[in-house]
């Protein structure tokens, strides 16, 4: 394989403590490596900034709801003009909701390679890996949802930790996921009756267990097997008024629990889109922020991490398991909806949304994004997303990292608002003139979310030994002053790197790379129990028999990164 | 007004689609830099001139630029789409999307034009002197925001669809129409000089549907409400007054409920 030497970059590197220094980043075998022979390939990057790939930990972009988006919404493709075949890349389309080979470009461009699908439909996993072997270039992992599942509320409610754990051992086996994904938990079953759960203390329909005690139980029975990542959780009560008190409610759940596994990571609790869940008032008339409180409250606690969900003020369309939810927004803004109902596991909907400037929610939930971010003291445990599609798409990230970097990209946005003052009045932002630095940015982007995920082994970082992922952005800190050069640099890589290849040279994609399909494989006890159940959960309520169930085979994932755990005891 | 004049020269194997085919993509340009503008077609992109001959040079700004089209266009996409200013004329049948997005200018269209003329346009003129296809001043597809201003004339008949998701603008025409006027919409106004078949206004929130000839078939939908005197189109004529379609969710001002409205000559 091919040595390259990245040189003279202004160099990001907060794992490493390397905050901008002008240093020499080698490439050999794959890896990230102290020193390159004399032939190695240079590339210059002085006054350039240069990064470890970017990793995504929550985004959308594969599987049946992202499809479903796609189906349903035709007119999404002329919010952005498509991309002709050219080169190495084929045609691509979509705003929102991308095609996956944009997805994977587009990816590219800002200089990720990796990117988490944040919810995968256990029945529909099959699906969710074909459309991730489909999107180019970007590692990928994918979280089954385990939060209204029915083995999960029947074990749990008896505090079956064990089979618990035995069940999240398997199902990972079947679906070939990577983390335990908990959204709404216990809503979307409660969905299935009518209802939903608002609090962490109402009880789930006919299980009797309450919302509070799945999010405990998944903890356990996650930190039993020591998974890479940990318990990923959706809230309850998301995109209302006043649910910041529910959010504080259920991140205190995490008090008490500490992480144990060989991966590095120290959190027990991610709550993600944390932004949707730090809302105050008691209407839609008294909406306000209550992101310093939800900050304040992350900050203190060294087990739980958060990811953002920052509002783009984009048109995009909304995609999640949390069903009960979506039919909500639908009955606000009475666009279209879809809604699944997904066998004996989960829910899903799907409803357009536009996030208008000239409303002043909107005007509001924008603002919270980035008064939690910078309010954040360590942003190692902050990480962006905007929770793609949902807040907007993942393309505005470095629109985000505008505004987080500049107080007067900010007040441009403000000024273009119609409820100025009224968005600056329910919110803090207009008072902090806070900008992040490169730093906290990388921490935001790579480092942190590469430690959340269990993953600072492979990314994150460009210290030797990691996978040779790096990114070069046409961005001298020392000079740049406009910021809408961060726009435009972070969403246009000079150079990219991905496992030691060469993915883009001078802004164009040369390769569609080597992507990778990461998932975990635990070795459990035997347990005769969880084998009578799923025995009797696929004759009496699934659609498929358990043979024809589970993902394997060359076709769904073809190039497989197995993450073994050995967690019999 | 600087005229430019695209002559087509050999009909294409398969559909084009010029996209610049305005005011707004043409004024600036001399006529051998619009020859080499890129035409779609398929999955490869030719220039324009290996399909039409250019004479003329576009003007200063779109307003000052006039396009003329000639020949037989019906396989020639998107003429005068998002054009925000200036002068169309098509002379000859055009295919799918004239004027579609437009915001602004005038179209004089010949001949016939085909599906999706008009769709989502926002402001300027559009008139046809033979017919339009289906989903004149439509939303595109799966969009829920269709025509919401502007004015368009078609001397001759429409297809089915007319108005769909319409918003506001206004829509006359001279003929007949098929199937399904201003369905959702919420908003605007179609006059129709000529008879309609069925399913008007179903599923309207807001808007104005004026009936001069007969109707196959009442949308169950509608309510007959009395019978009013109007000017409509510089006629003169009783009107029966519909309103709904009652099956919706209706918005209210100052404590009134609005609804859609039909008019049918009396």
């Amino acid at each position: 394989m091919a040595e390259y030497l990245i040189k003279n970059g202004f160099v990001f590197d907060p794992v490493q403590g390397i905050n901008g220094d002008t240093k020499d980043i080698a490439i050999k075998d794959g890896k990230i490596v102290e020193s390159v022979g004399s032939g190695a390939k240079e590339i210059d990057a002085a006054g350039k900034t240069v990064m470890a790939g970017g990793v995504d930990i929550h985004a959308h972009v594969a599987g049946p709801k992202v499809n479903v988006g796609r189906i349903f919404r035709p007119e999404d493709k002329n919010l952005a003009p498509w991309d002709v075949a050219r080169g190495v890349r084929r045609m691509a389309g979509g705003f929102s909701i991308p095609t996956t080979y944009r997805t994977g470009y587009k990816y590219a461009e800002m200089g990720y390679t990796t990117v988490m699908e944040a919810a995968m439909p256990p029945f529909f996993a099959k699906h969710v890996h074909e459309e991730m072997r489909d999107t180019p270039i970007v590692d990928q992992g994918a979280y089954p949802v385990f939060g209204n599942n029915w083995f999960v509320l029947e074990y749990l409610k008896d505090k079956e930790i064990e089979n618990t754990a035995a069940y999240i051992a398997w199902l990972l086996r079947m679906t070939r996921g990577f983390a335990v994904k908990n959204v709404n938990p216990g809503g979307t079953e409660a969905w299935g009756w009518g209802l939903n759960c608002t609090t962490i203390n109402d009880p789930v329909p006919y299980f009797d267990i309450t919302p509070a005690e799945i999010v405990t139980g998944l903890i356990e029975a996650n930190e039993y097997l020591g998974l890479p990542h940990c318990m990923h959780v959706h809230g309850n009560n998301l995109g209302n008024p006043g649910n910041y008190e529910t959010t504080l409610d259920t991140l205190k759940l995490a008090e008490g629990y500490k992480a144990k596994n060989n991966f590095g990571r120290e959190q027990v609790l991610h709550h993600t889109h944390i932004q949707f869940h730090s809302y105050g008032g008691t209407g839609w008339g008294s909406f306000e922020s209550k992101g310093q409180e939800i900050a304040d409250y992350v900050n203190s606690q060294q087990n739980i991490s958060c990811d953002i969900g920052f509002v783009t003020l984009d048109e995009t369309t909304t995609m999640t398991a949390d069903g009960p939810f979506e039919h909500h927004l639908c009955e606000l803004n009475h666009l279209k909806w879809a809604n699944v109902d997904v066998e004996i596991e989960t829910g899903s909907g799907v409803v357009p949304y536009v996030y208008s400037p000239d409303i002043f929610v909107c005007g509001i939930q924008w603002a919270i994004g980035l008064e939690i971010a910078l309010l954040a003291n360590d942003h190692m445990r902050f990480h962006m997303t905007t929770d793609h599609p949902n807040a907007g798409p993942f393309t505005r990230y470095p629109r985000v990292m505008k505004w987080l970097m500049s107080a007067q990209a900010r007040d441009e946005i403000y000024a273009g608002m119609k409820h100025e003052d009224k968005v600056r009045d329910r919110t803090t932002l207009g008072s902090i003139d806070r900008e992040l630095t490169l730093y906290e940015i990388a921490q935001m982007t790579r480092a942190g979310p590469a430690q959340t995920l269990g993953l600072s082994h492979m990314y994150g970082s460009l210290a030797p030994g990691l996978d040779g992922d790096v990114a070069v952005y046409d961005y001298n800190p020392e000079t740049a002053s406009d910021p809408e050069l961060i726009e435009s640099a972070f969403s246009n890589a000079a150079y990219l790197f991905k496992q030691g290849e060469l993915i883009i040279n001078e802004g164009e994609i040369v390769s569609n790379g080597n992507k990778r399909t990461l998932w975990v494989d635990v070795k459990t006890n035997e347990n005769a129990q969880l084998q009578r159940d799923i025995t009797l959960k696929f004759n009496k309520f699934y659609t498929v028999t358990e043979k024809n169930y589970e993902v394997y085979a060359h076709h769904y994932v073809p190039n497989p990164y197995v993450i073994e755990i050995d967690a019999t005891q | 007004m600087e005229t430019v004049t695209l002559t087509i020269k050999e009909q294409p194997p398969l559909y084009v689609e010029a996209e610049v085919f305005n005011p707004d993509a043409l004024a600036g340009k001399k006529a051998e830099e619009i020859a080499d503008l890129p035409l779609p077609m398929g999955k490869t992109v030719c220039k324009v001139g290996d399909y039409f001959t250019v004479t003329g040079n576009g003007g200063a700004t779109a307003a000052d630029t006039k396009v003329v089209v000639n020949g037989d266009l019906s396989k020639v996409k998107y003429i005068g789409a998002k054009m925000s200013a200036g002068e169309v004329v098509i002379n000859g049948d055009a295919d799918m999307y004239v004027g579609a997005w437009m915001t602004g200018g005038t179209i004089t269209a010949k001949g016939n034009i085909g599906d999706f003329a008009a769709t989502a346009m926002k402001g300027g003129e559009l008139n046809v002197e033979g017919n339009a296809g289906n989903y004149l001043a439509a939303a595109y597809r799966g969009d829920w925001r269709g025509m919401q201003g502007g004015r368009i004339h078609v001397k001759g008949d429409v297809g089915s669809d007319t108005g769909f998701y319409m918003m506001g603008g206004e829509i006359v025409i001279g003929g007949n129409v098929d199937d399904h006027v201003m369905i959702h919409a919420d908003g605007g106004k179609t006059v129709i000089k000529g008879n309609a078949k069925s399913r008007l206004g179903g599923q309207m929130v807001r808007g104005e549907i004026y009936l001069f000839g007969s109707l196959d078939l009442m949308m169950p939908g509608f309510r007959h409400v009395g019978d009013v005197e109007l000017e409509v189109e510089g006629v003169n004529a009783k009107f029966a007054e519909y309103i709904g379609d009652l099956g919706e969710r209706h918005p209210k001002s100052k404590g009134q409920t609005i609804y859609g409205k039909l008019y049918q000559k009396k």
